[in-house]
């Protein structure tokens, strides 16, 4: 990417949203800011980059936008009244929200659009990635993607899905709806099912969308759960250069620790004790409790494993699941023995996910139950598309094989 | 103001044939309340409940003379079973309704703008 590419990707959020604000319509600011772009790639190389460049892509954009509307000579009486305004200061803000990019992650992540296209679309407007760029981090055609899109804004405008951040009880299930796409990217690079490190630049986009969600949400008070998603986000991606070695998964007792990203660990510990000071906990950030643990203990044998099991219950509490009730198995094992977890383990429903049969064979395996637990593997192996666990877990199933 | 369909989807679950009365009653001064709401917030532009599906009656007129069916034109189990017109300024305005209303007449709705043009 170029230097003028990577000023434009930081303030693509900002600067687009503002235009959203001012024009009304995405389509007319996307437009504008690409005819911006035009005009910044000739000059910033030239000129150098100016010292404000949203304020720059702001105004350029602007004067391209109202040219464009008046050329065009729409006949739509809201655009021609949106042409003719040459404020730029904010419209009317909405509560003590002034931050646009709040108001147009809420639009973006809105219940009413699907689910995929609200990662589209967030992806395209707050994150400035290019059509291209999304349809091949998510490995489908740019058509395809394109389309998504194209659906997304059309029910946005169709519907009247609005440009504003919720208000009162809405307000807590909206920002846990924001978190969920996030999440949703930042997971599709770090579960992914391929080893294309496309998709790792996810985990790096979720990342800095949440920090921004983080700084364009000051105004409404400390959002813990935003804290915690990014403290999460940051614990689990400190761990992603040691994740793998040679094509095959590493789990977390046998990562190097040493290749772990420590500034990353430290801005997520930080975090956390910014969440528990707040005392207000959430799944998001229990989660990123449970990870500060691992990455606190300075080797393997030192993880407080009981910590992680209070943490796991307190989970299950705010968010009963079979899959948390799994998870907070792996740690029981470890406090009270493989019998034990298996115990709990067998319980769960969760025959069609690959995580329960891997956890109930690696538990038989401990066990001696040498068997069951290649049988156990072979499920988990049929129901696991990503190649590195794929490997990982046909290592241990021939371990059992020599046992 | 937009103009949005609140459509109440029928699934077939509902069992009115063995509903007791009172249960009835209940769900009707419900969605009755619910109107007046729409009404006194200068929301309403019109409603009406229809008639059991088994009530309907096809029409193509596309031929030379028109042609009558018994029954429904879809095989689908939902079913639409009646809806509110209302005005709303966005679309939280009108899911926000559109909840209410569900709660109301106890059945999942639909939301749906009208198409500015012809509005």
């Amino acid at each position: 990417m170029t230097d003028v590419e990577e000023v434009f990707r930081a303030e693509y959020g900002r600067v687009v949203a503002g235009l959203v604000r001012r024009f009304g319509d995405i389509d007319v600011a996307e437009e504008a800011l690409a005819d911006a772009l035009v005009i910044a790639l000739e000059r910033w190389p030239r000129d150098g980059v100016p010292p404000n460049p949203a304020a720059w892509l702001t105004r350029v954009a602007g004067n391209k936008a109202i040219d464009r509307l008046r050329r065009e000579k729409v006949r739509d009486e809201k655009y021609a009244e949106a042409a003719m305004l040459t404020d730029d200061t904010p419209a009317e803000p909405s509560g003590p929200v002034t931050d646009d990019r709040l108001r147009l992650i809420f639009t973006c992540c809105h219940p009413a659009l699907a689910p995929e296209n609200r990662i589209a679309l967030t992806l395209r407007l707050l994150g400035g990635l290019t059509v291209a760029e999304i349809a091949h981090a998510f490995l489908v055609p740019e058509t395809t993607m394109a389309q998504r899109i194209t659906r997304a804004k059309a029910k946005i405008k169709q519907t009247r899905i609005p440009y504003r951040v919720p208000t009162g009880d809405d307000l807590p299930n909206r920002m846990a709806g924001v978190l969920t796409v996030l999440y949703l990217i930042f997971n599709e690079g770090y579960l992914s099912t391929t080893a294309a490190s496309v998709r790792e630049d996810l985990c790096t986009e979720a990342i800095r969308l949440t920090r921004q969600l983080r700084e364009a949400s000051a105004a409404l008070g400390p959002q813990p759960e935003v804290l915690g998603l990014l403290a999460l986000m940051l614990l689990l991606d400190a761990r992603r250069p040691a994740r793998v070695r040679d094509g095959v998964l590493v789990t977390l007792p046998d990562q190097d620790r040493s290749a772990w990203n420590a500034d990353q660990i430290e801005e997520g510990h930080a975090l956390v004790r910014q969440c528990l000071a707040l005392n207000r906990p959430g799944p998001y950030q229990i989660q990123a409790a449970i990870n500060a643990v691992h990455t606190d203990a300075p080797d393997v044998s030192s993880v407080d494993w009981s910590q992680v099991v209070t943490l796991y219950d307190q989970l299950a509490t705010l968010t009963p699941s079979p899959i948390v009730a799994l998870n907070r198995a792996v740690a029981v094992a470890e406090l009270d023995g493989p019998q034990v977890a298996l115990a709990i383990v067998e319980d769960l429903d969760l025959g069609s996910y690959h995580a329960f049969h891997a956890t109930r064979a690696d538990l038989l395996r401990r066990l001696g139950r040498f068997d069951e637990a290649r049988e156990a593997y072979g499920q988990a192996i049929a129901l696991t598309e990503n190649e590195a666990e794929r490997a990982w877990l046909a290592g241990r199933q021939a371990s059992c094989l020599t046992a | 103001m937009p103009m949005y369909m609140l459509s109440v989807v029928q699934d077939g679950t509902e069992a009115f044939d063995t509903m007791p009365k009172e249960e009835l009653q209940r769900i009707g001064a419900d969605v009755d309340a619910f109107s007046d709401t729409v009404r006194e917030a200068g929301k309403w532009v019109f409603a009406g409940g229809l008639e059991p599906i088994e009530a309907s009656t096809v029409v193509d007129g596309r031929g030379e003379s028109p042609v009558i069916t018994d029954g429904p034109f879809s095989e689908s189990k939902e079913y639409l079973g009646g809806f509110w017109i209302i005005s709303a300024a966005d679309l939280d305005e009108a899911l926000d309704w559109a909840a209410r209303g569900s709660k109301a007449c106890r059945a999942r709705v639909e939301v749906r703008p009208f198409d500015e043009a012809t509005g």
